[in-house]
């Protein structure tokens, strides 16, 4: 199955860095630097490193690691194993929370004849659990919830070695990477709008708004459809169609004050506020913090309660003012990102739809919007599709 | 030295600020630096901070 075997771990280390790889749970972070960071921490402690293929996909709005392990587990366990040989690592797991992704993830291994020993981990799905601690924690036999850094995995993690916790997507493209294919490839799930959910593959820079434009399935001209999107799922922000020029990749997408993070784009569509919609994602979020930091729990809890007054026309101007001071003052004081991403969201909402925010001091919506006199709406989970619709065509 | 703080142990009893005046609490009161570097002259006020919180969220750090 792997053709790579012939390539030495460093050649093929070298060969990631070149390519610029980088992981697609969200972070982006480099894929080399975090092997060679795992690699010399093991060496440096006189122990053998674990690696993780990391595929509880917590974003609700993502699909794509979930797609890989029910589709293509050999694919991830390929990458998995070329990892561990990287890192000379001597264990290895699986760290999944879907059912389906979990059988078809052990019948997968059962059939391999790997040396290395590959574990299935079964967490519960939470938001937080994925995050690359809380994944240390649980095999450890703790709770799936993450700890305060220092240390990271890569200096201490699973039974206090050095830990490699890889999304499945990145180890996917590191396997395509040993087979000589292109790792430019990016798997993104649109959903919203009222449209079926779906999971595409498409070139790395390509422009946002030619994906939308193919989602959307017509010629009109890009944005009409649309009042707004949410960007790299809920920690990637609330933005208005001017981000459709964009090129999707990491960088042009963080230059553009969005993110790509995991891939999930969610669309909002003419008839739906962009007040309830952040009012649901800041709802959805305060009740996933894993309510261990205190600043947390007050934080997530007071974004969710203000944009829900907000929504529903009630919010004082000292309310707004919150707002946009909270989303300044907490994002980096939790030990996840949970935070981040609800201040983020709050933030965005006010830099992105200051009108409409505005607009609700003297009521919810008139007209089309049913949304903001709802108590909440609930955050959409796409099905997994069975393919990967490959875009452009 | 450094004085870093467990935001997970963090309940925002405000302790620490008053052991520490460096220490700044947000607006609900919970401490706000991770990491504070400490001058020699800040040692004993950083760990009266340390053993004022009552659920250890302060540790110094070499």
């Amino acid at each position: 199955m792997l053709t790579a075997q012939l390539d030495s771990a460093p050649a093929l280390l070298r060969r990631v860095e070149a390519a610029g790889l980088r992981g697609r749970g969200g972070a982006g972070f480099p894929l080399a630097r975090k092997l060679r960071a795992v690699r010399d921490a093991g060496l440096a402690a006189g122990l053998a490193p674990v690696t993780v293929a990391n595929g509880e996909e917590g974003e609700p709005g993502s699909v794509k690691d979930k797609y890989l392990l029910r589709q293509r587990p050999h694919e991830v366990l390929d990458g998995l194993t070329l990892a561990a040989r990287m890192v000379g690592a001597g264990h290895a797991y699986v760290y999944v929370s879907d059912p389906v992704s979990a059988a078809a993830v052990t019948a997968a291994v059962r059939s391999r004849t790997d040396p290395l020993g590959i574990e299935v981990i079964e967490v519960e799905h939470a938001y937080v659990a994925g995050e690359e601690s809380a994944v240390v924690r649980r095999i450890d036999g703790g709770p799936a919830l993450p700890t305060a850094k220092p240390p990271r995995p890569f200096e201490r993690g699973v039974g206090g070695a050095p830990t490699l916790v890889s999304n499945v997507e990145t180890l996917a493209r590191l396997a395509a990477l040993a087979r000589g294919e292109r790792t430019d490839r990016l798997l993104l799930t649109v959903s919203g709008a009222g449209l079926l959910p779906r999971l595409y593959e498409v070139p790395e820079g390509m422009a946002l708004g030619e994906l939308v434009r193919v989602h959307l399935g017509d010629t009109r001209p890009r944005g009409l459809m649309l009042r707004g999107l949410m960007l790299g799922g809920l920690a990637g922000g609330i933005h208005t169609p001017a981000i459709l020029p964009a090129p999707l990749s990491f960088d042009s997408l963080a230059a553009a004050g969005a993110a790509l993070g995991c891939g999930a784009i969610h669309l909002i569509g003419p008839d739906q506020c962009p007040v309830a919609v952040v009012r649901d994602a800041l709802s959805y979020l305060a009740e996933q913090s894993a309510r261990q930091c205190g600043v947390c729990v007050t934080g997530t809890s007071r974004l969710a309660a203000t944009m829900t007054k907000a929504a529903q026309g009630v919010a004082t101007a000292a309310d707004l003012d919150a707002l946009e001071r909270w989303a300044v003052m907490l994002p980096g004081r939790g030990a996840c990102g949970l935070l981040d991403a609800a201040a983020r969201l709050a933030g965005s909402l006010t830099v992105s739809f200051p009108g409409a925010l505005a607009a609700h001091m003297a009521g919810p919506c008139a007209g089309p919007c049913a949304g903001c006199t709802q108590a909440r709406g609930s955050i959409a989970v796409p099905v997994v599709p069975r393919t990967a619709e490959k875009v452009p065509t | 030295m450094n004085l870093s703080l467990d935001p997970t142990r963090c309940q925002g009893y405000g302790l620490c600020a008053e052991a520490f005046t460096a220490i700044e609490l947000d607006e609900f009161g919970y401490a706000v630096q991770r990491r504070l570097p400490l001058a020699d002259a800040d040692l004993d006020a950083a760990r009266a901070a340390v053993a004022a919180c009552p659920n250890s969220a302060l540790r110094i750090e070499k």
